[in-house]
């Protein structure tokens, strides 16, 4: 792994609050170029709102954010966007190819219309998605993990150098997960960074290499490695962690987390005597 | 009025043409706004609109004094525009949902409406000629060659920004936080949607009237999105939809005697949702109960055939038949039970025996073995 000097992304003070709550407090976050990272943290603790923030969908109360060391706003070419997929009304009539190819609009810019380019790229990304077939299909009859897909190649088309993606493991087969997880290898190959919202504790040092652990505080960031420990975890889901296997010193913690899960650890002398 | 003097005044006769243009570019250009409006999600902002416009048109007429309809309807766009700002900005600044807040608003505007037409009609003495109440129901033979071509004027430009604007809209409809990300600014989008959906239903005021504009803006799209998965074949059809029952209507409440134009465009408009919901392709609900049929037609199918190839094993005969009244107590409710029978023999798969039994023949055993023995095959698990 090697991370070049400037931060791909850079938050400074951030804090946004949907009326008077804050959903974000005070976070300050570097993510050097070329990693893939995850954000972790329980139900509400901020993830999506985080990436909103980032991205100049949702506005902040206060914070700074830099892409490359300028405002988004300068470095929109450079950035890819997976929202979530249930965000959109997939009855929409149009047909996937068509949803691909909206992943060109911002490069095109007002006026222009897609055309030959813009079908040839959308093809090479639903070929790298495994979708390749499905162009043609109206995005109705899709099922959940190949919306998913859908999403993924509308954001490959953007060509961007860092890229966000809002919960893309969020209910999707054991298939699009390999594919996912291959395509999230490649990027990191091709060295763009990468921003993952993700649910599943137990994958991310399997698929990450870095990682910020939030509840509407920054609890930690940084390689998994170092951060994903058990301390951290307990700090940002607040004790309901229910962990699988006993973490040794030299083993990466393996953990589980669940929401709904009532024990509480914290009230536990030593975590492995809850492991389920 | 036959059929063939009513087409002869329809390119000849001066108010039939005019009336029939002018309801054709109405439907035209709300088929197209409310195709939108429908795949936003916002079908009531319609009618809210329709109805916020209203106090719009008194109030023009009570500062101009004039009848001109274009003073007119400028006070309706105005007002209808406040209505539409007063809806988001009560949305966006108490916990009032959209739904409620487009209902207060419609009612609150309407009634304000009314409210100033009476006070009109009791104190203004030119306010009878004036026949502000004719956009109350609206009355297609008030429109003059003017208006249409006002009319043609404001649609096309209405149709030149959709059409430029095309890829915009379209992302700004299915993804806006996508469109967002990728720096298109979507309050201006909204905001000119917006307008132009005003716009659209300012026009058709004259014609249709506040209290059924709404509906010349939700029945086209809605008979258009049963018929295509298309954006762009949606618009075009919701717009041809429009026109059809402008005319349509048009011409019917012109050759009939005290039919009011706007209610007998609108029926129309509904005429065409009736018919795209029972007999458009894949939506349709005709479709659908003829898809549900012939799935249990095959599911009956694999069932009996199931009963069949279970009493030839329990027999260790292939072909050994059963009374039907065995087959019937297998099925154990299942209806058809002859049917099927006589189905699967058409398929060379059952065969007849007298006096009244049944069995496998060898083709229907070998069937029976593949689809029931495979659990992967398909069939297996509709038992």
């Amino acid at each position: 792994m090697s991370h070049s000097q400037i931060a791909a992304i850079e938050v400074t003070d951030l804090t946004v609050a949907y009326r008077e709550k804050p959903v974000l407090w005070d976070i300050d976050l570097q993510v050097p170029s070329g990693v893939l990272m995850a954000i972790v943290g329980p139900n509400g603790a901020g993830k999506t709102t985080l990436m909103k923030a980032i991205l100049g969908l949702v506005p902040p109360a206060a914070g700074q954010i830099l892409i490359n060391n300028r405002p988004y706003a300068e470095q929109r070419k450079l950035v890819g966007y997976v929202p979530q997929r249930g965000s959109v009304d997939w009855d929409f009539p149009t047909n996937v190819l068509d949803v691909v190819m909206m992943g060109r609009y911002g490069a095109l810019g007002w006026l222009r219309r897609p055309g030959k380019r813009e079908r040839d790229l959308a093809f090479e990304a639903l070929e790298k998605v495994g979708m390749r077939d499905f162009a043609d299909r109206q995005i109705s009859q899709l099922s959940g993990g190949q919306q998913q897909r859908v999403f993924l190649a509308r954001a490959l088309v953007q060509d961007a150098q860092i890229y966000f993606m809002d919960e893309p493991f969020q209910g999707v087969d054991a298939t699009t997960e390999r594919a996912i997880v291959a395509l999230l290898q490649e990027l990191r190959a091709a060295g763009k960074t990468v921003v993952v919202v993700h649910h599943d504790l137990q994958t991310v040092p399997e698929y990450f290499d870095w990682v910020t652990l939030l509840n509407v505080r920054r609890i930690a960031s940084g390689p998994v490695e170092e951060v994903f420990t058990e301390a951290n975890l307990r700090l940002a889901y607040g004790g309901r962690v229910a962990f699988l296997n006993p973490p040794t010193e030299h083993s990466k913690p393996i953990v589980g987390a669940e929401p709904s899960h009532t024990a509480n650890i914290s009230t536990s002398t030593r975590p492995s005597e809850v492991a389920s | 009025m036959n059929l063939a003097q009513l087409l002869y005044d329809l390119f000849f006769d001066y108010t039939l043409r005019t009336v029939a243009l002018g309801s054709a570019l109405l439907g035209i250009i709300s088929g197209t706004l409310g195709a939108y409006a429908v795949l936003r999600k916002q079908s009531l902002l319609g009618d809210a609109i329709s109805h916020a416009a209203l106090p719009g048109i008194a109030v023009a007429f009570l500062l101009t004094g004039s009848k001109a309809p274009l003073a007119l309807l400028i006070g309706a766009a105005i007002a209808g525009w406040l209505g539409t700002l007063l809806v988001n900005s009560v949305v966006r600044n108490t916990h009032i949902k959209d739904d409620s807040a487009l209902g207060i608003v419609l009612a609150v505007f309407f009634g304000f409406g009314l409210v100033l037409l009476t006070y009109i009609q009791k104190h203004i003495p030119t306010a009878t000629q004036a026949g502000l109440n004719k956009f109350l129901f609206g009355q297609a033979a008030a429109l003059l060659e003017r208006d249409v071509i006002t009319m043609a004027i404001i649609g096309g430009i209405v149709l030149v920004l959709v059409g430029m604007f095309w890829k915009e809209l379209k992302l700004l409809t299915f993804d806006r936080e996508f469109a967002a990300s990728q720096g298109f600014p979507t309050r201006a989008l909204d905001i000119l949607l917006t307008t132009l959906l005003v716009v659209a239903i300012v026009i058709g005021l004259q014609t249709v009237g506040v209290v059924l504009m709404s509906a010349m803006v939700v029945a086209p799209a809605a008979a258009a999105r049963q018929w295509t998965d298309r954006l762009g074949r949606m618009i075009f059809l919701s717009a041809t939809f429009g026109a059809l029952a402008g005319v349509f209507g048009a011409l019917l409440s012109s050759s009939v005697k005290n039919l009011p134009t706007g209610p007998t465009i609108v029926l129309c408009a509904s005429t065409l949702v009736l018919i795209s919901m029972l007999f458009a392709p894949n939506r349709g609900l005709l479709w659908g109960w003829f898809r549900r049929r012939q799935n249990r037609h095959k599911l009956h199918l694999d069932a009996q055939l199931h009963d069949l190839y279970t009493l030839a094993l329990q027999h260790n005969d292939p072909e050994h038949a059963h009374s039907i009244v065995v087959l019937r107590a297998m099925a154990a409710g299942r209806g058809g039970v002859r049917h099927s029978l006589e189905e699967l023999a058409k398929l060379g798969l059952a065969r007849h025996h007298e006096p009244d039994s049944w069995s496998l023949t060898p083709k229907g055993y070998q069937v029976a073995q593949q689809r029931f023995n495979d659990p992967l095959s398909e069939g297996a698990v509709t038992i």
